[in-house]
């Protein structure tokens, strides 16, 4: 079995409501880190529902771990975890009695349980807070017991619904290295909903951009980025000579798209950034222009998101977050 | 097998939860002791109406309020759904693979825990000011498990509600008005016989009467426990029916989300 999750064309439409899924499809290869990367509302938490049988889609076939999610839903369900947006965790409960009923739940008992337990404890750093009321965890601590009460039974697949959002960078850092030792060292599957770029960016080994339902595309974020064909540069000018430099510029085939600010920052494109840098210094040098500083910067998901959506990622969010007022 | 230890330990969940919330339990207790007084004082003449049939108005009503009593704290026990609806933590009990049943049976312990504590304390209550229960301790304890299999009813379909319709306003909304009428169309309150003819009528077919009147007639002298046991069978009926019903309404829960 190659891919631990395939899904075609699911379509879900809420009571009086938008499609929040129009056709999405997903394909992700066994032992990999597989990102849907989209806004609020985009339709990545439903798909997840649905991927983990909570929910049923309106159209569409999806499996998971090689079981029908429609028609074996008892058998996905033993073979996933399942970390949700919103926290899954029971805030009257200790910590190790959330991790003991969570694996009880799967059929787990007696010495096997509590040593998986208390592994789980060490591993997330909960074990001196483990006889504590969860009420009392700080934002970190509740999700780090989330993603341990997905692990509890094993699963071969595991889904991630925005594990970071909300949480402080340290925690994020942290909750990054975890997901990544992850797949590193057991294999796991792993489905990661996110809205954060650089998430999507720095875990996914592919990713999806959802929008509106749908993917509008899909690929590693290196294949992603590189079909925006080019690097941005960033030039620094050492004192008001801009129009200068624009005209000393103009005459460079390989250069594209220079824009001004602030009088002083040249924003321009580039096919391959790092030979450019030498062509431009040299010919802003003729040009009698100081140059304080040159950045180049691969394109960034960001980039990419607005590309294919036609909307900036940051206007995307503000709009979903209107939608849901 | 598996629907036996998944109920189990969910049991041992929600009855963990309901003693780490003492507030909580002492709150619930306190309402039924005012119910008792309150009424009790204000309707003490009530016994003088021809017909009445009883000759102390606090112990003719303490079957009442225990009753009425359970059929409200069962009513309310579906808030404690859209505390796990709320927290996330039903989906992660239904995205595992938990017996849908035991989601719900694993709910019924502090119910009749509840019903136990607050029916002790208002027939221990009702003793102290001057209520006589001939029917000694085997009445008593009929009519807690008369109470107690209301209560463990209605809030099987609190929370076969609570997961219907998911906010906590529509579930107070709806059980506001179900309770009330429901208690007042039972002899709770007044001697069947002095009531209306149509209300007579509804009650024959209100759960809430048959506890408080097999309660009542067990707590009697000289009892008809044939009566007594019927209308105990009937309610255990009813608390089944709402267990299964409550537990299908998960399946709507699940094409809703």
């Amino acid at each position: 079995m190659t891919n631990a999750i395939e899904a075609s064309g699911l379509v879900k439409t809420y009571a009086g409501k938008v499609k929040a899924l129009d056709g999405l499809s997903v394909t992700v290869e066994s032992g990999s880190v597989f990102a849907l990367l989209g806004p609020n509302g985009a339709g990545k938490s439903t798909t997840v529902k649905i991927l983990t049988t909570l929910s049923k889609p309106d159209a569409g076939q999806a499996s998971v771990a090689g079981l029908d999610v429609l028609r074996q839903p008892e058998r996905v369900r033993r073979a996933v975890g399942c970390v949700a947006q919103k926290s899954g965790v029971d805030i009257q409960a200790t910590g190790r009695e959330n991790l003991m009923l969570q694996g009880h739940l799967y059929g787990m008992r007696g010495k096997e349980l509590e040593q998986r337990v208390s592994g789980l404890l060490e591993r997330f750093g909960l074990t001196d807070s483990a006889r504590r009321i969860a009420r009392t965890y700080s934002g970190g601590m509740q999700r780090k017991l989330d993603v341990a009460m997905g692990l509890v039974h094993k699963p071969q697949v595991l889904f991630l619904d925005e594990p970071t959002t909300g949480l402080d960078p340290e925690s994020r850092a942290d909750m990054w290295g975890e997901i990544a030792r992850l797949t590193a060292e057991e294999g796991l599957t792993i489905l990661l909903t996110t809205h954060y770029l650089e998430e999507a960016d720095k875990l996914a080994r592919r990713l999806s951009i959802v929008d509106e339902g749908r993917v509008v595309a899909e690929g590693s974020p290196d294949e992603l980025k590189g079909e925006l064909k080019g690097d941005a540069v960033h030039v620094e000018l050492a004192s008001g000579e801009a129009g200068r430099a624009i005209e000393a510029l103009a005459p460079l085939a390989d250069v594209r798209d220079v824009t001004l600010e602030d009088g002083r920052l040249l924003h321009l494109h580039a096919d391959n950034g790092a030979q450019a840098v030498p062509v431009i210094l040299q010919a802003l040098e003729a040009g009698g222009v100081n140059v304080a500083s040159v950045t180049v910067a691969r394109p960034s998901l960001d980039d990419v998101y607005l590309k294919y959506t036609g909307r900036s990622f940051e206007k995307a969010e503000a709009t979903a977050a209107e939608v849901n007022r | 097998m598996i629907a036996l230890r998944h109920t189990l330990y969910l049991t041992i969940r929600q009855v963990k939860a309901f003693l780490r919330q003492p507030w909580y339990l002492a709150l619930t207790l306190a309402q039924p002791i005012i119910w008792l007084l309150l009424f009790g004082a204000l309707f003490k003449k009530i016994v003088e109406i021809p017909g009445f049939g009883s000759k102390s108005y606090i112990t003719f009503l303490t079957p009442g309020i225990v009753v009425m009593s359970a059929v409200f704290s069962g009513g309310w026990s579906g808030m404690s759904m859209i505390d796990d609806l709320d927290h996330g933590v039903m989906d992660r009990f239904l995205v595992a693979p938990t017996n849908r049943g035991a989601l719900m049976v694993g709910r019924i312990a502090p119910q009749v825990l509840t019903t136990i504590i607050q029916s002790l304390i208002l027939v221990g209550l009702a003793l102290a000011v001057g209520a006589t229960f001939p029917g000694g301790a085997a009445g008593i304890v009929m009519l807690i498990v008369c109470a107690a299999l209301l209560s463990v009813g209605f809030s099987m379909l609190s929370n076969g509600l609570a997961l219907m319709l998911r906010r906590e306003e529509s579930v107070i909304a709806a059980v506001n008005f179900i309770l009330l009428p429901l208690t007042f169309l039972s002899s709770a309150f007044l001697q069947q016989s002095l009531a209306p003819k149509w209300i007579q009528q509804i009650a024959k077919y209100n759960p809430v009467n048959w506890a408080v009147q097999a309660g009542r007639e067990a707590l009697n002298k000289s009892g008809d426990w044939g009566f007594v046991m019927a209308h105990a069978g009937y309610l255990l009926a009813f608390a089944v029916v709402c267990a299964l019903l409550a537990t299908r309404a998960f399946r709507s829960y699940q094409r809703s989300v």
